[in-house]
């Protein structure tokens, strides 16, 4: 009689158990999904609705011209959109500000101090490879050549990817204006992009670099790698 | 253990089944918008950005 009853716990135990496990699968590989689309469908609107009041002026320095501060961006807002042709016309994430575990799940994240969309040095963007509406789990499949463009307020930065790499995690370097160059001034404006890898394993990162190579203003309608091919 | 549960919730007959539904349902929530997120950090695949 005892033992039927501990049995029994136990069993249930052990079923509740699995049950959590499933749940939690549930969660990751499909509830995250979810939050983050909603996140970024907010992210779009609020982006839009910021987009459209006019952009501050910069007053006309009288000192000699030295480069206007960035503007400062809360952590976790928007700071651009990403396109990427070879993803898809659809394939357009909200980069947020910041790459703490909150800024991530609602998109890819912009690592404070790094260069902003467009200027020099190195624009270093981190995003989930699964969970979270998986923005970088298609990065292993950019070439050489493919575009990568930054959408901001006024303008499209048109970035081309130059090479990628697979490097462990303690690869700060990769960050860096100059990408492992330390203390080097950088001339260029380049773009990074980070995720995990392989999937599912935080044993390794894959690395995706581009250089700007064209500017347009968005008056002047899409830029050359976002037209209808 | 469930079954000592299922007893003890409160309700006759007819009302017991929907609170242990609604038990169940807020449980789940708990586990989706509390306990999971913050199970997730120590999860390598949240792992996506430089430093060790």
């Amino acid at each position: 009689m005892w033992v039927g009853r501990f049995g029994r716990g136990l069993s249930e135990l052990l079923m509740t158990a699995g049950v959590l496990v499933v749940l939690f699968l549930v969660y990751q590989l499909w509830v995250t999904d979810l939050f983050a689309a909603r996140t970024q469908d907010r992210l779009h609107h609020e982006l839009e609705q910021s987009w459209s009041r006019p952009a501050p002026r910069v007053p006309v320095p009288s000192a000699p011209r030295t480069a206007p501060p960035p503007p400062v961006v809360p952590l976790g807002d928007g700071v651009a959109i990403l396109r990427v042709p070879r993803l898809g016309r659809d394939y357009a994430p909200v980069v947020v500000q910041g790459v703490s575990a909150a800024d991530l799940r609602r998109g890819p994240g912009h690592i404070p101090g790094t260069a902003m969309p467009g200027q020099v040095g190195n624009f270093v963007v981190s995003g989930h490879r699964t969970t979270y509406g998986k923005p970088f789990n298609r990065m292993d499949e950019l070439k050489p050549g493919d575009a990568i463009v930054v959408e901001v307020q006024d303008r499209y930065y048109t970035y081309r990817v130059s090479g990628s790499e697979v490097v462990t995690p303690n690869r700060v370097d990769v960050t860096y204006p100059v990408p492992k160059h330390a203390g080097e001034v950088p001339t260029k404006s380049l773009i990074t992009l980070t995720t995990c890898h392989p999937e599912y394993s935080a044993s390794h990162r894959l690395i995706v670099y581009g250089e700007l190579v064209d500017t347009t203003a968005k008056s002047a309608g899409p830029p050359p790698a976002l037209a209808v091919g | 253990m469930y079954a000592w549960l299922y007893r003890h919730l409160p309700g006759s007959g007819r009302v017991r089944p929907l609170v242990a539904a609604l038990l169940l349902l807020g449980v789940v929530a708990l586990l989706m918008f509390v306990v999971f997120p913050a199970v997730e950090t120590v999860l390598p695949n949240g792992q996506v950005t430089m430093g060790s």
